[in-house]
């Protein structure tokens, strides 16, 4: 095994710079202690009531049960995807109360009486949102995974647009927020397409945009 | 049917469906969010459980005590299965570790235990009651160390020469010689790798995500001992593959260990952050290349050499591939070297060889360039080949690489790009221009369909192939619809299921052209059996417009089936055309970047791509496979990174916001020319791929814009501010 | 994730009187990051103390002509408020710079001062790490260490503080209020807020057990220009390598402060008098002491040209 002590420190330049001194065993140990006590404890069952996709919802969930997971496999709305689970990808992104959130970061007791709208409540195969019809003709998508994400995101930030919330690349914050390709990009980051449709996705969200000015 | 001399003029050559920039037929499923994934399938198992990973915490070494008990007496918990319980397992053909651990661990995060219990939250709070003692080994984690005891790999060609290499290259005017290095990179697919399980007595049916469903069923069936006709694996939609989902992996086998031994059906998904240790990833490599040259510009002598780890009983990444065709040269070699290395296990991701190989090897073309006061694009184009240079005589079936390069530099504004480095500045950041080729080789692949004629008139086609967001059920709908003359939506496509006629899969970018080419010869039967339903000559009939016509007679094609549905099943299979004809795909990148004159922040600006790849079956998918790839490869410049902690064995940073790939921000609008081919060597679709020409290359054109915008030369990926900091304008 | 119980707070004092009434139970606000670690068991709360429907989240002017800004405004109403754009761009600025727009909605000014850190061994409860497991040791001390701090940490921990807002905060001179269980309130300067590893790295803050944040106050408007600038390998969606808040006056004096590089949120005021001669003056008493790895010295060179580039973008 190759262990080079990589805690030699440069006193070199202006800074005098330091090590971190610590003595420090070529391999840290192993813990076998978890954080937190091996006790198995009782799951908690609590009732919740919410508004999905127009209509009434009344789950009796486990507390631990995400917003993601009461949809996906509770009402068996599983057009919102699990990519992460960690709030890293933009998959399970849905409207709550008009805003996009990450349903994976928060839990389905924390939201009685919300109102949920997913991708199934956005449009159908029959019946597609324009953002969805936009998608299919621009080809904003190839394994769709993250799809139902980036529709409900772009459907928030539209909205988010028109609500004048600034962004990373707004130029004067002091002004009113813009639309445009810069911030489309920047607003859309936190929705991950590994697969690397951005380009027309971009579009897709675009034509809708301007179809609506 | 059988491929062995090339093709003539068929019916795909109408382009009436074939060739259409058509929107995906999946398109309103997935976009609303009803096409149904591995772990979504409520639809087919309405009462399945929920199966947990328990991941090893070591990279090498032994389990001295696994500890269920507590775990066992947890609230929901139906059953846990370790090695144990498991009984003896089979290692699958294309596995290089087992994918239930244990007593031995082969690498950090492989599956050791599935905890099984009602609900998905009682299952992973479980999991985590599961306490596992172990004896550490020492391993090997760190390639640079490991380097000197590579050896010769047992399969491919390790060593390759023509001529006299280290005569030409002792003697060359002009020579490079430099080393370069990429890191170990993760699929990082959005849909982490899913299955659910049922049993029906020793029958197995797992609706799961994997790319290729033959290789699949074999692979389970031999992992748990069972006749392969026992296996049925159902993958109608995958979340992206890249490679990832070529393979079974510890979802699979864990949801049908937990399934047996709980009695349900059983879903597993592998947890994001378990994914990066527990699956396969595109190993790292460390390269030499060397390039002899005159001085005006003729290639001499080229050399390359890979060295990249696997677990024992692994292969090499082939990086050296592209270098035995890509340029012209008399005096060449490569040498591909493996070490033994105790991380997780190294296989194929999107482009494998050739995405390492040319991260390399076009750095060092625009280090040869500039040696040699030639345009990079200039150098490139005067050491085209039209023949194998290793098998002079041996011609390459179509070679439009010069086109694609110049088509590029005119399209791009290259002449604008300043041959000194550092002159081009836009405010704050620095501004620079990157070429490279693109080269990929064309692989085809056995690949079989049924097509059926409804009494409706509809047509379905049924094979195992699968759509892992390359535009299958699109281009196989296409081919079904111009070979019978249909509109494109009377033709329904499934696939994904092992239960039909067995394809060529998603992988080696094969699937396009192969998978098609099979729906081609089930047609070319079907047409058969219609004319023959229709009292027609078969080789005379024309299909078009829905009508059959022959002998000045034209029936509607539903006519044919209106007594019963007519089913025709057959594959393509290729004869030796390859010993003939190299095939392969080339294109080239061109990339604008700009760098931030104090911080070294490296952002894209514009993105090129020209490809030659046969014909284009559907510009608009095969437009997104090349866009796509470009992201891959802006993340293979300058982000994407498994860190390796050489003292622990594991990749550091396995989760998304760890390791870091392209979103929305990092990527410019991209644009994508195909250049008219059909390639009538390849199939009868006379299709090559293109979903991993799009990545090759993409990176070294970002690594050379770099150089181009501010003079430092980066050889170890990725490009990040840290290397290029020191060696900014002061601020 | 371990099971717990969960109740909805019917007023602060409450709430903090029910996160006082069982040990180890939190409150949850946005739920971003105390979900994020209860899913992988870095944290595991046996009971849940919702604080969503308190009203905390209004901004209010403050006596002193300042803001007061309620713990529970999410990201994005905070960013957005025309006051703060107006006032106090820095703060806006370090706030659409951090996570996601997704993220922003849920995550509220309390829960960002209160996130920890990024570190991946921190991440992985099987490895040695002394924040999460006190006495454990340090697997980022020799092993992955890119992203890590370069001042304010120990031998225990090096870890950095991942907010931007906090960053903004701290330049802002922003204070923290509480409320204990008792019903004590407390102002807390946020120079005074967080805690240098040492010998202890799991604690972060001067925050008591179960002190519920209840606001967090910026004083007036300092005027000057406000530039926030985060260095990272991503454009968006990531945290920061470095990351370099100043408000800079006409006459050439400032403030600033640093994310990326240590602890907590950095800021050395004496440091301050040097912005008149430059970035290389002021970086090197920000960062006096610093203590780097291989792998993280490089920030000492980014901090100096990022606050120069920041410097000259204020000026331009």
């Amino acid at each position: 095994m190759d262990i080079t002590d990589q805690l030699n420190i440069s006193r070199r330049g202006f800074l005098k710079l330091t090590a971190v001194s610590a003595t420090v065993a070529a391999t840290p140990p192993l813990v076998a202690r978890a954080a937190v006590p091996d006790v198995a404890r009782a799951p908690v069952t609590q009732q919740v009531a919410m508004e999905v996709n127009g209509k009434p919802a009344t789950l009796s969930l486990d507390t631990r049960t995400t917003l993601l997971d009461a949809l996906r496999e509770h009402m068996h709305l599983t057009g919102t995807k699990k990519g992460c689970d960690h709030g890293q990808c933009g998959a399970c992104t849905v409207l709550v109360d008009g805003r996009r959130i990450n349903s994976c970061l928060t839990l389905a007791v924390m939201h009685e009486g919300s109102k949920v709208t997913t991708i199934e409540g956005l449009g159908t195969p029959d019946a597609l949102h324009p953002l969805q019809a936009a998608f299919i003709k621009h080809d904003g998508y190839q394994c769709g995974y993250c799809t139902p994400g980036q529709i409900c995101s772009a459907v928030g930030v539209l909205d988010e647009i028109r609500r004048d919330v600034p962004s990373h690349v707004t130029a004067d914050i002091g002004a009113k927020a813009t639309f445009s390709t810069a911030e489309l990009r920047e607003r859309m980051s936190g929705n991950i397409c590994r697969c690397g449709a951005y380009s027309n996705i971009v579009e897709a969200i675009t034509e809708v945009q301007e179809g609506r000015a | 049917m059988k491929f062995d001399t090339p093709a003539t003029t068929n019916p795909i050559d109408r382009l009436k469906v074939i060739g259409q920039p058509h929107d995906r037929i999946d398109g309103p499923l997935k976009t609303t969010g009803t096409a149904h994934y591995a772990y979504e399938r409520h639809d087919a198992v309405p009462n399945h459980v929920y199966g947990y990973i328990v991941p090893a915490t070591i990279a090498k070494g032994r389990v001295v005590n696994i500890d269920t008990a507590t775990a066992r007496r947890a609230p929901g918990v139906l059953a846990i299965v370790t090695a144990k319980e498991a009984g003896p397992l089979t290692k699958g053909q294309y596995n290089t570790a087992k994918l239930l651990g244990g007593p031995e661990v082969q690498h950090y995060h492989q599956a050791l235990a599935v905890v099984v219990a009602e609900t998905f939250e009682e299952a992973r709070a479980a999991a985590g009651l599961v306490r596992v003692d172990y004896a550490r080994s020492p391993g090997a984690f760190d390639l640079a160390a490991a380097k000197g005891r590579a050896v010769k790999p047992e399969d491919g060609q390790p060593d390759t020469a023509v001529g006299d290499f280290a005569g030409a290259f002792a003697s060359a005017p002009v020579t490079l010689d430099a080393m370069y290095t990429t890191p170990d990179q993760s699929h990082a697919m959005m849909e982490p790798h899913a299955t659910i399980a049922a049993w029906e007595g020793d029958k197995l049916t797992l609706w799961t995500a994997n790319q290729m469903i033959h290789w699949g069923k074999g692979d389970v069936a031999k992992t748990l001992g069972l006749p392969p006709d026992n296996v049925r694996l159902v993958s109608p939609y995958i979340g992206g593959g890249f490679g990832g989902k070529l393979f079974v992996r510890a979802d699979a086998i864990l949801a049908a260990l937990g399934a047996k031994a709980a009695g349900r059906p059983v879903a597993v998904a592998l947890p994001r952050p378990v994914m990066f240790n527990n699956t396969t990833h595109r190993p790292a490599t460390i390269q030499r290349i060397r390039i002899g040259a005159t001085p005006d510009g003729k290639i001499t002598a080229i050399g390359h050499e890979s060295w990249s780890g696997d677990l024992p009983g692994g292969g090499p990444e082939t990086a050296v591939q592209q270098t035995r065709l890509l340029y012209a040269g008399a005096n060449r070699m490569t040498a591909t070297r493996l070490a033994t290395l105790d991380l997780p296990e190294g296989n194929a991701m999107r482009a494998p060889g050739e995405a390492s190989g040319l991260m390399a090897l076009e750095i060092a073309m625009d280090e040869m360039a500039e040696k040699l006061k030639l345009d990079p694009v200039d150098f490139r184009v005067r050491n085209d080949t039209q023949e194998d240079p290793e098998k002079p005589g041996r011609r390459f079936s179509q070679r439009n690489f010069v086109q694609c390069m110049r088509k590029g530099a005119e399209q791009f504004g290259w002449s604008k790009r300043s041959a000194t480095p550092g002159k081009m500045r836009d405010g704050a950041w620095l501004v620079g221009m990157g070429v490279a080729s693109a080269f990929r080789n064309n692989l085809v692949m056995k690949s079989g369909a049924r097509v059926r004629l409804g009494t409706d008139g509809r047509a379905t086609v049924e094979t195992d192939m699968t759509d892992i967001g390359t535009g299958s059920y699109t281009i196989i709908a296409q081919t079904a619809a111009e070979m019978l003359g249909l509109p494109l939506s009377q033709v329904s496509v499934v696939l994904g299921d092992s239960s039909f006629p067995v394809s060529s899969g998603s992988g080696g970018q094969w699937g396009g052209n192969s998978s098609t080419a099979g729906v081609y010869a089930a047609c070319v039967k079907l047409r058969e059996a219609i004319a023959g339903a229709l009292g027609m000559d078969a080789a005379s009939a024309v299909f078009d417009d829905g009508k059959v016509s022959a002998g000045g007679r034209s029936v509607p094609i539903a006519e044919a089936a209106k007594s019963g549905e007519i089913v025709a099943e057959d594959s393509m299979e290729y004869g030796d055309l390859e010993k003939t004809f190299q095939q392969s795909t080339f294109g080239a990148h061109f990339v604008e970047v700009a760098v931030h004159a104090a911080t070294g922040e490296i952002r894209v600006r514009r993105m090129l791509a020209v490809c030659a790849a046969g014909r284009i079956l559907n510009p608009k998918s095969a437009r997104s496979q090349v866009i796509g790839a470009m992201t891959m490869g802006v993340g293979a410049a300058l982000m994407e990174d498994l860190y390796v902690d050489k003292r622990l064995g594991f990749f550091v940073n396995h989760d998304l916001a760890g390791y870091e790939v392209p979103v929305h921000a990092d990527i410019p609008h991209q644009e994508v020319i195909f250049l008219d081919e059909a390639d009538p060597v390849s199939s009868p679709m006379k299709a090559k791929g293109v979903g991993e020409l799009g990545l090759c290359g993409v990176a070294a054109a970002i690594a050379n814009a770099v150089y181009n915008a501010t003079g430092v030369r980066v050889r170890d990926y990725p490009v990040t501010l840290d290397k290029l900091l020191d060696r900014l304008p002061t601020v | 994730m371990k099971p717990f119980t969960y109740e909805k707070a019917s007023s602060p004092a409450q709430a903090a009187t029910a996160v006082a009434r069982e040990r180890g139970a939190k409150f949850i606000a946005g739920g971003t990051n105390l979900l994020d670690l209860m899913k992988i068991e870095v944290e595991a709360p046996p009971h849940l103390v919702d604080i969503n429907g308190l009203g905390l989240d209004a901004i209010a002017p403050t006596d002193e002509g300042g803001l007061r800004v309620g713990a529970l405004v999410r990201n994005t109403d905070l960013a957005a408020d025309a006051r703060i754009r107006r006032d106090y761009g820095l703060l806006t600025r370090a706030l659409v710079a951090g996570a996601s727009g997704q993220l922003r909605n849920k995550a509220t000014t309390a829960g960002n001062l209160l996130q920890r850190t990024r570190c991946p061994y921190f991440y992985d409860t099987h490895q040695a790490c002394n924040k999460r497991l006190p006495g454990s040791g340090c697997a980022a001390l020799g092993g992955f260490s890119r992203s890590h701090a370069i001042v304010g940490v120990s031998n225990a921990c090096i870890a950095v503080h991942p907010s931007d807002m906090a960053v903004a905060m701290r330049a802002l001179d922003a204070a923290v209020e509480t409320v204990k269980p008792d019903g004590t309130t407390r102002r807390i300067p946020i120079a005074d807020f967080y805690k240098l590893p040492g010998s202890t790295p799991h604690v972060e803050n001067v925050l008591a057990a179960a002190e519920l944040i209840t606001a967090v106050t910026l004083p007036k408007p300092v005027g000057g220009t406000h530039v926030y600038h985060k260095v990272r390998d991503r454009a968006s969606y990531a945290f920061a390598l470095v990351s370099v808040a100043a408000v800079l006056q006409p006459d050439g004096s400032g403030r600033v402060a640093l994310g990326g590089v240590a602890p907590m949120p950095w800021r050395v005021e004496a440091a301050e008098a040097n912005l008149p001669k430059g970035a290389k003056a002021v970086t090197s008493s920000l960062l006096a002491g610093a203590r780097t790895t291989p792998q993280n010295a490089m920030k000492v060179a980014l901090v100096e040209r990022t606050l120069g580039a920041v410097i000259a973008d204020a000026g331009a």
